[in-house]
């Protein structure tokens, strides 16, 4: 630290406003903060209300993924050894297999999209923080580990560029930039990021193990026929509810595991940067609409077997709790509103269960929930603030007349 | 059950704003504050709830192949007149856009005066011409065409009021010069519908 401290100051005045390499004083600023603490704090939102600054809340969700990205490189190679069959493969065969399938894939992430970052910066004058080191984790944490690295180049360009950079940079995008670079993926190249033949990279469709479809819980759980029993359904595929929770299963790198997600939202709740209004309200919301499908007339509910699964299998299936706890806590793109979180949390747990439920396009219902939260998450602050400035009035002006 | 599903996929699935992308102009010029882009939201609302029945009233009535058969004559019952859709609900259309300006004058003047040039162009909104359109292309009944004429208003309110309120927070933002204004809004509204997308293939 001594000598990385020397080196930086050493190499300060080559970066004063004048000086020769004055143009990139956005790169060393970033790698100083990063280092080191910097003297200087924020001049635009998000706001800060205690000594932690914004690169170091950054950091903080940083830490609170790496559960799910460690989980997420094990099953992956897991996935990988298990389907393809590779003999005598243990523990150290299948972290090596998932770190050479999922490396990559973040490595890219972060080069091509802190690449943008640094062009922006050094361009629009704006410095680089570490908002764009969650971008670029949160975004591979959510593809599958077979997506071609062109593929993630190309979402991680969108999401940064059109997801944040037009607006300003950091503080000031509207809608989820990792989200918005998926989305943007799912709709491009439907191929490689949905279906059931893309989550555990199977080498060679001929030769899997007996039985393996590759298939998510969640795309299982929508496979059941009509007037099946959805949890034996689930069950026969080989998704008992304990599976689902420990995350050995197909699916996107770092959503499978329910105890990953629950270790990073007990780090994002305690130091108290993700909104815990946000998560609590989002899995009121699941629950509350997964009961209320339950309740549906027996003939609908036979009719569309996702409808008998009890709540608790909404949040174990698919990436929702991952979405829950990790995108839609995003402080610049939620509500800001206390009420506004609120609703704004019960919504995306609301329209990820009704997508699920209803709509047979999309099985992953939680990402386009989100981003559509994100869309009106400032309506609701307004309407919010409206109303509370409504009732001041009121209130004054019974207190002026009484 | 069957005009509640209608409702929901007119004003999410099918919202015309965002999946056909009709009635843009003054999407993109009015939505720079949350308060006019509300009342017009709201105006739209209402003309579209009124031209909609009413255009299907004139088709079903006047229009149609044999419409003028209530009349008991045979000339006229033989009558196609159907060339003559766009203009007649266009007239409709103006005329009542006419009244809802004189309501609006007369009882809300400084939404009147905040909605400016834009109220009048809501004649030559496409979103509502189109509104009517749909209404004969799906060959809706009439209870049908109240409830689409009601939601895609609606539909069409809640996509502005949402942009409306995204771009009051777009205010302290740090937008590149160029894109200042109606690039970004265009952007956006891209944007917007990229999240509206979640709706499309819903089956109720």
């Amino acid at each position: 630290m001594k000598i990385a401290e020397q080196m930086l100051d050493r190499m300060r005045p080559l970066f004063a406003p004048g000086r020769p390499l004055h143009l990139f004083h956005a790169v060393f600023d970033a790698t100083d903060t990063f280092l080191l603490t910097p003297p200087d704090v924020t001049d635009g939102p998000p706001h800060v209300r205690d000594a932690v600054d914004m690169k170091r809340v950054m950091m903080f969700v940083v830490i609170a993924l790496i559960p799910c990205t460690l989980f997420g490189v094990f099953n992956a190679g897991y996935m990988y050894n298990t389907v393809n069959g590779v003999p005598g493969a243990g523990f150290v065969q299948h972290v090596l297999r998932g770190l050479r399938l999922v490396l990559p894939i973040i490595i890219t992430s972060y080069a091509v999209g802190g690449f943008w970052e640094v062009v922006f910066a050094t361009v629009r004058k704006h410095e680089i923080n570490e908002g764009f080191l969650v971008t670029g984790l949160l975004f591979p944490l959510t593809l599958p580990p077979t997506i071609p690295l062109w593929q993630v180049a190309v979402g991680i360009s969108f999401g940064v560029v059109i997801g944040k950079e037009i607006f300003g940079g950091t503080g000031f995008n509207v809608l989820n930039p990792a989200l918005t670079a998926r989305a943007f993926l799912y709709f491009a190249y439907p191929a490689q990021i949905s279906g059931d033949k893309v989550w555990a990279g199977v080498a060679d469709w001929a030769h899997v193990a007996d039985g393996f479809t590759g298939a998510t819980s969640l795309a299982a759980a929508k496979a059941a026929p009509a007037g099946a029993n959805a949890m034996e359904f689930l069950k026969e595929s080989g998704f008992t509810l304990q599976r689902m929770i420990v995350g050995l299963e197909p699916g996107s790198i770092g959503e499978t595991s329910a105890i990953a997600v629950a270790l990073g939202l007990l780090v994002l709740v305690l130091t108290g940067i993700g909104s815990w209004r946000i998560i609590a309200g989002g899995l009121l919301g699941l629950a509350v609409t997964g009961t209320l499908l339950n309740l549906l007339p027996e003939a609908t509910r036979l009719a569309n077997p996702v409808l008998q699964l009890p709540f608790y299998f909404d949040l174990v299936m698919g990436g929702v709790f991952f979405g829950i706890v990790f995108m839609a806590t995003d402080p610049v793109s939620a509500a800001a509103t206390p009420a506004g979180k609120w609703i704004y949390g019960f919504l995306i747990g609301l329209m990820t269960v009704v997508i699920r439920a209803f709509n047979p396009a999309y099985p992953a219902g939680n990402m386009l929930a989100i981003l559509f939260c994100n869309v009106t998450a400032p309506l609701l602050d307004h309407i919010v603030l409206q109303a509370h400035i409504r009732g001041r009035q009121r209130y004054l002006a019974r207190m002026n007349h009484g | 059950m069957e005009l509640i599903s209608l409702a929901i996929r007119s004003i999410f699935i099918e919202n015309i704003l965002l999946s056909t992308f009709l009635g843009m102009c003054s999407f993109l010029a009015i939505s720079k504050r949350i308060d006019t882009a509300m009342g017009l939201g709201a105006a739209v609302i209402f003309v579209q709830f009124i031209t909609v029945p009413a255009n299907w009233a004139i088709k079903h009535f006047f229009l149609e192949p044999g419409a003028l058969a209530w009349t008991g004559v045979p000339a006229l019952a033989a009558l196609d007149l159907s060339f003559l859709i766009f203009i007649c609900f266009i007239a409709v259309i103006a005329c009542l856009v006419q009244f809802v300006e004189m309501v609006l004058d007369r009882f809300f003047p400084p939404l009147y005066q905040s909605l400016g040039i834009f109220l009048p162009l809501i004649t030559v909104n496409c979103a509502i011409l189109g509104g009517s359109l749909f209404m004969v292309e799906r060959n809706y009944t009439f209870v049908q065409s109240v409830v689409y004429g009601f939601s895609s208003g609606a539909g069409w309110a809640l996509a502005i009021t949402c942009m409306g309120a995204i771009r009051k927070k777009l205010r302290y933002s740090n937008i590149p010069p160029g894109l200042k204004g109606l690039g970004i809004t265009m952007l956006l509204t891209g944007l917007m519908a990229m999240a509206f997308m979640c709706f499309s293939g819903i089956s109720l």
